[in-house]
């Protein structure tokens, strides 16, 4: 706004203004002549409100002068609401006679009509900026949300006597959380859960890079020391100076139990025995900053019946409304008070949602739990009876199409359990209508919250959970559509959505509270019993 | 953005107008459906939507295909369908379209009938 009110946008140029209409000056010769707010002659237009002979008035200041240079004589002040739009400048008058009395009238009741149409310009325009502002940052985020989520893994590993979960909820500035896992020889597994400072697009670019450098480096060296100390190397050379990755390494040996690991400066993981908690502790500083880091390098004995939690800083670091911060104990709290693996995630979200109770996440929240299950008697397609297991657990970005995609990643996840293609072509239709009514409704259609899903399964049916991040508002009951009354014009063609869910799967749930929705689909892998 | 996109193409045959469909019925199909119906519906005594080349309607898919199907019955003319999947031919089902509008295996036959 400063730079309109400086700025004299009308310049009725030098010239007889009240004798002639063509202008005496070529008008292209004018420049403009600034008031800042702290000249003299500010105050004195603002006080005299209405035309000011510049000829008679004796006044200590750089804009008269510029205004006497430019042969500017009469001075009119466009002024709405106390605040100086602009000035109406006026030069010699032609007929070489003084500006009379009802010239000056004129002249004052021409800027009081001027002025506020100038001030509604302005603020239009203003408008205009900053609506284009919003979509830029808008589109910003949808590009860094695009690249987060299409570099987080699509599956979760599925290993023989180990159940691995992982939650990725992104805040509406994204902020460069990524987890991954990398198939190594000898049926190892590379896990990692990394943090790139700032966020935004800058981020995503960044947290791209170390993946891709990770992914490169990590099936070279069977130290997980080594793999970061080289992806130091690579990344400090290539990105911005101000930002750094904090970045958790370890190997897995599934077999044994064996996990080794080395830390970049990341959040310590937690591993979890009955109600005792221990850090996993290395030292090493983050990557980017300096080359020629050394990392620490330790072993961890991951026993059956024991869980290791991975978490990245938005959930130690997040407040409530009243400013306090959510801190490492109170997660330490839920961990001792959690009987098994099973749920933990959930736990944790349900006691860092209502710890914030409904303020905007700040940060990304990321969580990678890797449980050794009592026995290696669970294994991957095979269920104990009653007893749902994850499979997958993805999130997208609320943007329209993505319905598709999560269809196809459910059926993809489902793809080695019986179930038969007609049923599986109807849980997909579910998913994806599902899926896009979490996008539509209780997303707002916002990019930045996603929409997560879930796939679970157990020996008897599989489960898929769709989880949006709206709630509040009661998920409605599904009605069968009046057909007729639609074809009549009667009723919009639309709402089939909950309809056709509804048809397509053998049990549908719905939850609401106050910050999500939650749509159960169930299908039963062998047609139940209670199946016409 | 993940999926298929939407294409019409109208196709006379005799009196009657083919609607070769292609790409995936959703919001995006909208205003090419339409503007393709609209055209479609002039001088033909019968259309016929052609969804072999369609592997996804979803609901807003529904609504546009209740949409035409109103838009044929206030002009009077007959609407009939086919080359869907089985999947979807059961939707049709389902949702009772197919009870105004015939649902045929393929072009052949939905020529052939009357």
């Amino acid at each position: 706004m400063g730079l309109f009110k400086r700025r004299l946008a009308p310049r009725v140029s030098t010239g007889g203004l009240l004798d002639e209409v063509r202008p005496a000056v070529p008008t292209a010769q004018t420049s403009v002549v600034e008031i800042p707010e702290h000249d003299p002659l500010h105050a004195y237009l603002l006080e005299a409100g209405g035309p000011v002979d510049l000829t008679k008035l004796a006044l200590d200041s750089p804009a008269v002068r510029d205004l006497g240079a430019e042969k500017v004589e009469l001075v009119v002040p466009l002024i709405n609401q106390g605040e100086l739009l602009g000035t109406l400048n006026l030069g010699h008058r032609l007929s070489d006679q003084p500006y009379s009395t009802d010239d000056r009238r004129l002249l004052e009741s021409l800027a009081a009509q001027v002025a506020p149409a100038i001030r509604v310009a302005q603020l239009v325009r203003q408008q205009e900026q900053q609506a284009k502002e919003r979509e830029r940052i808008d589109q910003e985020l949808r590009v860094a949300a695009l690249i987060q989520q299409t570099l987080l893994p699509r599956d979760l590993p599925k290993l023989p006597g180990w159940a691995i979960n992982a939650h990725y909820r992104s805040a509406r500035a994204v902020g460069g959380d990524f987890y991954d896992f990398i198939p190594l020889a000898g049926g190892r597994l590379g896990v990692v859960i990394g943090d790139v400072t700032d966020k935004g697009v800058p981020a995503a670019l960044v947290m791209a890079t170390t993946r891709s450098t990770l992914r490169a480096v990590a099936p070279r060296f069977d130290s997980p020391g080594r793999v970061l100390a080289e992806v130091n190397d690579t990344l400090q050379a290539d990105i911005p100076p101000a930002m750094f990755v904090t970045c958790f390494y370890g190997i897995l040996d599934p077999s044994k139990g064996e996990f080794r690991y080395a830390n970049a400066g990341h959040n310590l993981p937690y591993a979890l025995r009955g109600s005792s908690v221990t850090e996993l502790r290395a030292t090493g500083m983050p990557l980017g900053l300096l080359p020629g880091m050394p990392y620490q390098e330790r072993e961890e004995l991951i026993e059956p019946g024991t869980t290791v939690l991975f978490t990245s800083d938005g959930i130690a670091e997040a407040h409530s409304v009243d400013g306090a911060m959510f801190g490492l104990p109170r997660l330490v709290d839920i961990l001792t008070g959690q009987r098994q693996g099973d749920g933990i995630i959930d736990s944790i979200l349900l006691d860092l949602d209502s710890f914030t109770s409904g303020g905007e996440q700040e940060d990304d929240v990321t969580m990678v739990v890797i449980e050794r299950t009592s026995s290696a008697r669970r294994s991957a397609g095979t269920f104990a009876e009653g007893d749902l297991r994850s499979l997958v657990a993805m999130s997208f970005p609320s943007v329209d199409g993505n319905e598709r995609l999560a269809m196809d990643r459910v059926a993809e996840a489902l793809a080695d359990l019986d179930i038969s293609p007609e049923r599986l072509e109807k849980l997909k239709t579910a998913v994806a209508e599902a899926t896009m009514n979490a996008i539509e409704h209780g997303n707002g259609g916002d990019p930045a919250k996603t929409v997560d899903v879930e796939v679970l399964g157990s020996e008897d049916r599989v489960l898929i959970r769709v989880k949006d991040h709206g709630g509040g508002r009661e998920i409605p009951n599904p009605e069968t559509p009046n057909l007729e009354a639609k074809l009549e014009g009667l009723q919009s063609p639309r709402g089939w959505g909950l309809f056709l869910i509804e048809q397509m799967v053998d049990e549908m749930h719905t939850m609401t509270d106050a910050s999500h929705h939650t749509v159960e689909l169930v299908m039963y892998r062998n047609p139940s019993p209670g199946e016409p | 953005m993940p999926g298929t996109p939407f294409e019409a193409v109208n196709r006379r045959n005799g009196a009657t107008t083919v609607i070769d469909l292609e790409g995936d019925v959703n919001r995006s199909a909208q205003a090419a459906l339409d503007a393709v119906f609209e055209e479609a519906m002039t001088g033909a005594s019968r259309l016929v939507l052609n969804f072999t080349a369609v592997d996804y309607i979803n609901s807003t898919g529904i609504a546009l295909i209740v949409g035409l199907l109103a838009k044929a019955k206030a002009a009077g003319l007959p609407l009939s369908a086919f080359g869907l999947s089985d999947h979807y031919r059961e939707i049709f089902s389902i949702t009772r379209l197919s009870d105004f509008l015939t649902v045929h295996r393929d072009e052949q036959e939905a020529m052939s009938a009357t």
